[in-house]
């Protein structure tokens, strides 16, 4: 029982992250209809602005305020990483088939990467304490700091995005650009702007995800992205691209799928159960659990 | 109204066939019969059902109720592939050609229900193979002769001017030797004097290749002026059916045209 | 009197044939590029079956090329290699078969991986076979008797110029042979609307997993090769990257095109030899190609208007 609480802890510390992703993944989908390959490593820079943050330009970390100052900074220059890749990258491309907007993600994808093995290099990087730590002990559950602070801040991330997308001017028409961009842009609605905004709000997301990642693997390399990007990837699929509460929901469920996984004889194996669930909703329930499917209209 | 049973010599048999999409009933419990060599039409104002009738009967949706006979064998719910082999051929609202490819390629790809080599034999290539591929790309040439699109056989086909698009897509739709062709608003986009071409152009289809034309048209003059019966649809349901003449007089169109001239 | 591309082939595998009995006299370094060469048009051409003329964004090529590699292996070195050096038969005689039997174990993984996954339809089967190419490498690290994520060492080296090219030139055959034909038509078809091609009595399903079949069968040809001409294969080099490599190809030299596809094989094989001192600067110029590729000149570099006209033989 003990060991099973303790999976299901570790399970939704981890997942609370996947979905922080997942997020930025499906408000993309929703509003440009493609995979943003370049999502993951967004992610990555989070991570990194992170660790820059303290050890170069000398924020003081380790306390509360330190650390939520280096949250706080992760996402902003997310944020306007996010908005010039869809500006310089995507938007060039708007109209064109979908596949040279998959293909050219990818691209920018690899480009980051590989410009971050060029300038932070490619060996991992120890990630530097912005918070106390501490751990708790309940009887034989260990519980330490991080998870229940990675675990907070996702919720309070996840209630604000709920308020901007449903109480907000502009997260109506995050909405409304979603459901139909022709008839968004009839009403007035600047698209580009909304679009711009929408890739703000999901590298946000993704930096922070790669803040509170870091926090709880403290090892950082320019590749770190990859993984965790797939798994989250394959969160919001499995909540239905498009739907805000399906990534939430997709997130905690891919998290604790693989905690419990990797807790059993199969943890080699860990990073082919995503793939697999991946592949099995695509055939089984292309929607997934909370998305509407669609079809072609001939 | 409603037969049972398909009758005996009748090409395409639609019973009582209904689709819903969730809580909407798109088309509810159409019947309708087509003949061999027969030109018929359906109409019906916007929304009435008619592409849908369309895709039912072409495999795109499986009807929710009721059955589709072809020569008096069941084809409810084949795909699409499969009801063109069995000799229903189409063409669409708005054109689906293969755009990349060329005009001549656009209409030797539907030749292929009649190859008789396999894929393998492409590989070796034999003397049978060449054969046959030659016969196909005569046909194919020969084809193209018959409506003028010689011309432009090795232009990509979205290069074409609009009506001539329209017309390779027919093109397209006759090599694969169908016996009932379905026209989805062939006429549209078209100005007064296409119209008059597009309607010598089925005339002359349906006596050249003995087949049976199902039009689906939003001009009435195009639809009375070429077809033999007409169905009327209204919101999803068969109102009427009759000669051009009958439609005409027929109170309960006159009542869906709300007013607007059936022949004008 | 055989056709015309047959006679191609022909003189083209009496070329590798004469070659190859001089390659001695080639540098060794050299050699090796060049033979590189001949297995990344492999991959090249056999992708572009998928991608670029039946128009299914596959990015996990590199799993096919890696079963192809660890079965072929499994033959000359693992298990199979006391059964040939007691047959008596010359191990160059039996390479063909070894190689053949590489590819049809691709082809069999390639038509467990095609047939569900090729209901899905753009980014969606781009991720899909993306994942299935990671298992096939998470399933080989964890096979112990292939040597798990350490790999298979001391492969023979039975890959020769002849080898190389030969198949390259066969694989190239087969992809021309297989798109110029009435039924081959149905690729392109298949490619450009989807659903024009079903109304046109096409069926899709078969088509896709036909091109997706044939082209896993030839990457794991090339997998087979690859093995026998480094001597040394691990899960690893068949990664996500490795996909990514033969995508480029493709697109750099335009989807659905053969000759440009084989430029740009060679091209990247050199390119990416001469940058290879620069390690991640490579992958660097790599993606900055691919991303100015797509916004400036999709269609790929090497394309050129042409009619594609109808040949029977």
């Amino acid at each position: 029982m003990t060991e099973f609480l303790q999976q299901l802890i570790n399970g939704i510390s981890l997942g609370s992250i996947y979905a922080l992703i997942a997020l930025g993944y499906t408000m993309v989908y929703g509003v440009l209809r493609f995979i943003n390959f370049a999502h993951s490593d967004v992610f990555m820079l989070g991570a990194f602005v992170g660790y820059y943050a303290v050890r170069k330009w000398g924020i003081p970390a380790g306390g509360v305020a330190g650390g939520l100052l280096v949250l706080c900074l992760a996402m902003s220059i997310c944020a306007l990483i996010g908005i010039l890749i869809e500006r310089l990258a995507y938007r060039p491309l708007r109209g064109r088939p979908t596949l040279s907007v998959l293909i050219t993600a990818i691209g920018v994808s690899l480009l980051l990467q590989n410009l971050g093995q060029s300038i932070f290099g490619a060996n991992p990087k120890a990630f530097p304490r912005l918070f106390p730590e501490a751990n708790l002990h309940l009887g034989q559950l260990s519980i330490t700091s991080n998870q229940l602070l990675v675990i907070a801040v996702s919720l309070i991330l996840l209630v604000a995005l709920h308020f901007i997308v449903h109480r907000t001017k502009t997260g109506t028409a995050m909405r409304a650009l979603s459901f139909n961009a022709t008839a968004s842009s009839l009403v007035g609605i600047n698209n580009d702007r909304i679009i711009s905004f929408t890739f703000g709000l999901g590298s946000a997301l993704a930096g922070a995800g790669g803040i509170l990642y870091a926090m709880n693997y403290p090892s950082i390399d320019p590749l770190m992205g990859t993984m965790p990007g797939l798994k989250a990837f394959v969160a919001a699929v499995l909540g239905g691209v498009g739907s805000l509460p399906g990534a939430a929901l997709g997130g905690l469920l891919i998290g604790l799928i693989e905690t419990f996984v990797a807790g059993t004889g199969w943890s080699t194996y860990r990073d082919a159960v995503a793939f697999a669930i991946l592949i099995l909703i695509l055939l089984l329930r292309p929607a997934g659990l909370l998305g509407k499917s669609r079809s072609d209209k001939v | 109204m409603n037969s049972t049973h398909p009758k005996p010599g009748r090409l395409l048999h639609l019973d009582n066939v209904t689709i819903r999409f969730g809580g909407l009933t798109a088309v509810s419990s159409v019947s309708a019969s087509l003949g061999e060599n027969e030109l018929t039409g359906l109409i019906g104002p916007n929304g009435a059902g008619k592409t849908t009738v369309f895709n039912m009967i072409t495999g795109v949706y499986a009807p929710t109720e009721g059955a589709i006979h072809f020569e008096n064998r069941p084809v409810t719910g084949l795909k699409p592939f499969a009801i063109t082999e069995r000799g229903i051929a189409r063409t669409f609202q708005n054109i689906r050609l293969f755009p990349s490819l060329s005009v001549f390629d656009n209409v030797r790809v539907a030749f292929h229900l009649h190859v008789t080599q396999s894929t393998a034999h492409s590989l070796t290539r034999g003397r049978k193979f060449r054969a046959e591929e030659r016969e196909i790309i005569d046909r194919t040439r020969a084809l193209l002769d018959i409506f003028q699109l010689t011309r432009v056989q090795d232009e990509p086909a979205k290069s074409l001017p609009y009506g001539d698009q329209r017309r390779l897509e027919i093109v397209r739709a006759l090599a694969t030797r169908p016996k009932l062709l379905l026209l989805d608003e062939p006429a549209a986009g078209m100005n007064p004097a296409e119209k008059v071409e597009l309607m010598k152009l089925i005339r002359f289809i349906r006596e050249k290749f003995r087949l049976s034309i199902l039009l689906v048209e939003h001009d009435m003059k195009v639809v009375m002026g070429i077809c033999e019966r007409i169905h009327v649809l209204e919101y999803g349901r068969k109102i009427a059916e009759g000669t051009p003449a009958e439609i005409r007089q027929h109170p309960a169109v006159v009542a869906a045209y709300l007013g607007k001239e059936v022949n004008h | 009197m055989l056709p015309r591309s047959q006679i191609v082939l022909l003189i083209s595998l009496a070329t590798a044939g004469f070659i190859s009995a001089f390659s001695s006299r080639i540098d060794d370094y050299i050699l090796d590029v060049v033979l590189g060469i001949g297995i990344n048009i492999i991959l090249a051409v056999s992708l572009n079956l998928i991608n670029g003329f039946t128009g299914q964004f596959s990015l996990g090529h590199a799993g096919f090329m890696a079963v192809g590699a660890y079965a072929a292996g499994t033959l000359t070195t693992g298990p199979g290699k006391a059964w040939i050096a007691a047959s008596g038969i010359s191990p160059a005689v039996l390479f063909p078969f070894v190689l053949l039997a590489g590819g049809l174990a691709a082809a069999v993984v390639g038509l467990a991986v095609g047939a569900p996954s090729l209901r899905l339809k753009g980014d969606y089967l781009a991720i899909v076979t993306l994942g299935f190419g990671e298992i096939i490498k998470v399933i080989l690290q964890n096979i112990e008797s292939l040597g798990g994520s350490r790999g298979m060492v001391g492969i023979p080296s039975y890959t020769t110029f002849f080898w190389s090219f030969g198949a390259a030139a066969i694989t190239i055959y087969a992809a021309w042979a297989l798109v110029n034909s009435t039924l081959g038509c149905g690729f392109l078809a298949v490619a450009d609307d989807e659903i024009a091609a079903e109304a046109m009595g096409l069926n899709t399903t078969r088509y896709k997993i036909i091109a997706f079949v044939t082209g896993a069968f030839f990457a794991g040809i090339a997998g087979g090769l690859y093995a026998h001409l480094k001597g040394y294969i691990s899960p690893a080099g068949f990664d996500f990257n490795r996909s990514i490599e033969i995508v480029i190809m493709v697109i750099l030299g335009g989807m659905g095109r053969h000759v440009g596809v084989v430029i740009a094989a060679v091209l990247l094989t050199v390119l990416s030899e001469k940058l290879r001192d620069f390690g991640d600067k490579r992958m660097i110029v790599y993606s900055a190609l691919l991303i100015l590729l797509m916004l400036a000149r999709p269609q790929g570099l090497f394309t050129w208007k042409s009619a594609r006209k109808a040949i029977a033989g």
